[in-house]
C-alpha cells in the first residue's frame, strides 16, 4: 500500500533520532523564549533548555497537564502572537473552561500532511469519495480529515453531523467510498440502513476512519460486518494537533506515531516515572514541529504501550497499541489498577454489543468493593432467573480473570442507567466522598 | 552526510554556539538564518575546524571529524568559501584555482585531472574563463566571489560551506551566484551549507533551514515553511521588500 510521506515515515532510526533531537532542542529554546508558563517552570527548576543533550533528558522536564492548559485559558500557552494564528479550535469542556489551541499557517499545512499520512495508511486514495460526518465546529476532527482527504486528492463530502437518512441517501447517490465518523455513529448508520431497507453491501463504501471515541475490537468487527468495510483505527487529540498523531497501517499491529512531529513516552500515571516502552502506562507526548501551540510532555490521559521496530509495511515509526482506557478513569481496587474499559470489553464480548453499564467502587471497612450494574438487554436472560444467575456468575468470573479482582455484577432494568453522550458506561467512586 | 550533535564553541570566554545540533543530507542545500552574531559563521568555522568545537560531535559521512584538523577535513571532502572571499590578490585567476587543488596535487593526483576540473570551473563561471591570466585583486567583487567558490570547488568537495556569497554584490551577480549554487547541486550532487544575511535569497534556493539566535537553534523547518513563518518574515525577510533582481 502507498506511503504518503516515505521520507519521514520510513526514515532510518538513527536519522530520525538526530532529527528529533534537533527539533526538540529548537522547540525547547523557542518555548523558553515565547511561553511564560514554560519559562517560569524551567527557571524555577533551574533547567536551561539549551543544555538538553539527548532525547532521554526529556524526563528532567515536568509534565504539562490539562489543568495547566485550563489555568492558561485562553491564549496563555500560545508561542506566537495571535496575529500569526490563522485558526483556533477548542476541546470539550462540559463543566470547566475548555482548552483553546491555535494553528499558524505552517501548522495547518503540517497537520494536513499528517492526516494525509493516516488516511493513506488506511487505504484512502485520490479516487475516494470521503464523507465526513463529524461536526464542523470547534472540534478538530472534521477539519483535520477534510484537509487530509483533499491533500490526497480525494473528493470530500462535508456532510457534518446528524440527519442520518440524508447521510444514507448521500452515501448511496454520491457513491461514498470512505466514511469518517465516530464508531457509534457508524453503528447508527448501519442500524438505520437495516430499518429503511438499504443494503450496505450495495453501497460503494469500502473503508472507514473513526474518531471521537476509542474503537474497540468488538466495535471494529461489528462495523466491518454490518457495513461491509475495512474499519481502521487512528489516534489524535486537540491539545496535540487533532487527528494525525498516529494511524494504523494495513497490518493492523498498532498505530504508527509520527515521530518526526511528536515524541512519545509511557509513564506511570501515579508516580509519573517513565516506564519501558513495552509496559502499559499513560501516553505522554511532546510536539517538536508545532509553531503556535507547542506542548512539552503533555499527559494525554490515555493508557497504552509502545512497540518499536520496523513494521512489515516499511514504516519505522513506533506503534502505539489500542488505548486501554483513560488514566483518570483508573480505579485502584485492593491495590490493583482497574480500567472501566477492561470491564466494558468483557461485557461487550459476552453480550455481543456494548450494553449500558455503571461501575461503582465503594469501601466497606477496610475493604474495596467493586460493583458493576448492567442494563438488561437481549442475551442477558432478564426474565429467566435460573439462567440469569448462571449468566451473571459467568460474567463475574470473566471480569475477575481479566482485571484480577472480583466484582459483583447486577442486572438492572433497561433505560435506568443515566446516559452520557457517546459513552456506554460511567464510573462512580464512592470512596472519595 | 553532515551531522552535528550538541556542539559548543567558544571565542575565549564568549559562548558562541550553545548545544547546536543540525544536519545536511546528501544533495541538500541547507540555509542558516539569523541576525549578526547569532553564530551562523561560527557553525561553518566549527565544521571546518577553523574554530574547533569545545565539545559535541560532528560527523561527515559517518566519520567523526570534530577532532580532526582543517586540512584533513578538506581532504575528506568539505570545502569552505570564507566570508569576504579571501582570495590571493597578487596571483592570477588560474593560480588561485590551482591553489584550491593544492591538497590534491600534494596527494599525487594527475595534472590532467586537475586541468579538467579547472575547465569545469570556467564552464560554470564563463566570466572567470575570460580572465584566466588577470590578477585576482583587480577583479570585480562579483568575479572575486566566483573565484572564491571556484577555488573551493577545485578541492572536489562533497560538502560546500558557503559564507555570505551574496554580500556586497549587485543584484545581477547575486542571481548569477545562486544560479551556480543550484547548478552545483543539480549537476554534481554537492551538498551545501549556506550562510546568508539575505535570508530571502537563501531560502529561495535552500531545501531546509535553521534559525539561530544567540548561538542557539530556535527553529528547524523547510525553506517554504520558513518563508511563510511570520517570525522569520518580520525579523529576517523585510516582509514587503523584494530584491530588485526578484521582480
Amino acid at each position: 500500500m502507498k506511503i504518503w510521506d516515505a521520507k519521514y515515515e520510513c526514515m532510518p532510526r538513527e536519522e530520525l533520532e538526530q532529527l528529533q533531537l534537533e527539533r526538540l532542542q529548537a522547540t525547547l529554546n523557542r518555548v523558553y523564549k515565547n511561553v511564560t508558563f514554560y519559562r517560569r517552570i524551567f527557571d524555577e527548576l533551574e533547567i536551561a533548555p539549551e543544555n538538553m543533550q539527548s532525547l532521554s533528558e526529556l524526563v528532567k522536564i515536568p509534565f504539562t497537564s490539562k489543568e495547566n492548559l485550563r489555568m492558561n485559558y485562553p491564549y496563555g500557552m500560545f508561542a506566537v502572537p495571535l496575529r500569526e494564528v490563522v485558526r483556533v479550535h477548542s476541546s470539550s469542556g462540559t463543566t470547566e473552561k475548555p482548552v483553546v489551541v491555535g494553528y499558524t499557517r505552517n501548522d495547518i499545512k503540517a497537520w494536513t500532511n499528517l492526516v494525509a499520512r493516516v488516511m493513506t495508511a488506511a487505504g484512502v486514495t485520490r479516487d475516494d469519495m470521503v464523507q465526513i460526518t463529524f461536526s464542523y465546529g470547534l472540534y478538530t476532527g472534521a477539519f483535520g480529515f477534510h484537509y487530509g482527504a483533499e491533500a490526497i486528492g480525494a473528493s470530500v463530502i462535508p456532510t457534518g453531523t446528524g440527519n442520518t437518512e440524508k447521510q444514507i441517501m448521500i452515501m448511496q447517490d454520491y457513491r461514498t467510498s470512505a466514511l469518517i465518523s465516530t464508531p457509534t455513529y457508524a453503528m447508527t448508520l448501519a442500524e438505520r440502513m437495516e430499518r429503511i431497507g438499504v443494503d450496505p453491501k450495495k453501497l460503494a463504501l469500502r473503508v472507514g476512519l473513526f474518531g471521537g471515541e476509542p474503537l474497540s475490537e468488538t466495535m471494529r468487527e461489528e462495523i466491518e460486518l454490518k457495513l461491509g468495510i475495512t474499519a481502521t483505527d487512528n489516534y489524535g487529540l486537540s491539545e496535540i494537533i487533532g487527528p494525525g498523531v498516529a494511524g494504523e497501517c494495513e497490518y493492523r499491529c498498532g498505530m504508527h506515531i509520527f515521530e518526526d512531529a511528536f515524541i512519545p513516552e509511557i509513564v506511570d500515571p501515579l508516580t509519573g516515572e517513565q516506564l519501558s516502552a513495552g509496559s502499559v502506562g499513560e501516553l505522554v507526548l511532546t510536539t517538536i514541529k508545532k509553531e503556535a501551540f507547542p506542548m512539552i510532555r503533555y499527559r494525554t490521559g490515555d493508557m497504552t504501550s509502545l512497540v518499536y521496530g520496523t513494521c512489515r509495511c516499511g514504516r519505522t515509526m513506533v506503534r502505539m497499541n489500542k488505548t486501554a482506557g483513560r488514566s483518570d478513569d483508573m480505579l485502584i481496587i485492593r491495590g490493583v489498577n482497574v480500567f472501566p474499559s477492561q470491564i466494558e470489553s468483557v461485557l461487550a464480548a459476552i453480550v455481543g454489543t456494548s450494553p449500558y453499564y455503571q461501575i461503582v467502587a465503594d469501601r466497606r471497612g477496610a475493604n474495596d468493593l467493586l460493583e458493576v450494574y448492567v442494563e438488561a438487554a437481549e442475551g442477558t436472560f432478564f426474565d429467566e432467573m435460573k439462567r440469569q444467575k448462571a449468566f451473571l456468575e459467568m460474567v463475574e468470573k470473566k471480569i475477575r480473570s481479566v482485571i484480577g479482582v472480583s466484582a459483583t455484577v447486577k442486572l438492572v432494568a433497561p433505560n435506568t442507567i443515566a446516559r452520557h453522550e457517546g459513552k456506554a458506561g460511567s464510573v462512580i467512586d464512592r470512596r472519595k466522598t | 552526510m553532515l551531522k552535528i550533535k550538541n556542539v559548543n564553541t567558544y571565542y575565549g570566554k564568549l559562548h558562541a554556539l550553545r548545544n547546536v545540533s543540525l544536519h545536511v543530507s546528501a544533495g541538500e542545500i541547507v540555509a542558516l538564518i539569523g541576525s549578526n552574531g547569532a553564530g551562523k559563521t561560527t557553525i561553518l568555522n566549527t565544521v571546518s575546524a577553523v574554530t574547533p568545537a569545545a565539545n559535541g560531535e560532528i560527523h561527515f559521512d559517518g566519520t567523526l571529524i570534530s577532532k580532526l584538523s582543517t586540512d584533513t577535513i578538506v581532504r575528506l571532502g568539505v570545502s569552505q568559501v570564507p566570508e569576504g572571499r579571501q582570495i590571493f590578490n597578487p596571483l592570477s585567476v588560474e593560480d588561485n584555482l590551482e591553489l584550491g587543488a593544492y591538497l590534491r596535487s600534494d596527494a599525487g593526483e594527475k595534472k590532467k585531472d586537475i586541468m579538467k576540473d579547472k575547465n569545469q570551473v570556467y564552464a560554470l563561471f564563463p566570466h572567470l574563463g575570460e580572465r584566466r591570466k588577470q590578477i585576482a585583486g583587480t577583479l570585480s567583487g562579483g568575479e572575486q566571489q566566483m573565484l572564491a567558490i571556484g577555488r573551493a570547488l577545485m578541492a572536489k568537495p562533497r560538502l560546500l560551506l558557503l559564507d555570505e556569497p551574496a554580500m556586497g554584490l549587485a543584484p545581477l551577480l547575486v542571481q548569477e551566484i545562486f544560479r551556480v549554487i543550484e547548478e552545483l547541486r543539480r549537476e554534481q550532487g554537492t551538498s551545501i551549507l549556506l550562510v546568508e544575511q539575505n535570508a530571502r535569497v537563501a531560502l529561495k534556493v535552500a531545501d531546509r533551514g535553521y534559525v539561530l539566535e544567540t548561538g542557539k537553534v530556535i527553529l528547524e523547518e523547510t525553506a517554504a515553511e520558513l518563508l511563510a513563518n511570520k517570525d522569520v518574515q518580520r525579523a529576517y525577510l523585510g516582509k514587503d521588500r523584494k530584491e530588485i533582481w526578484e521582480r
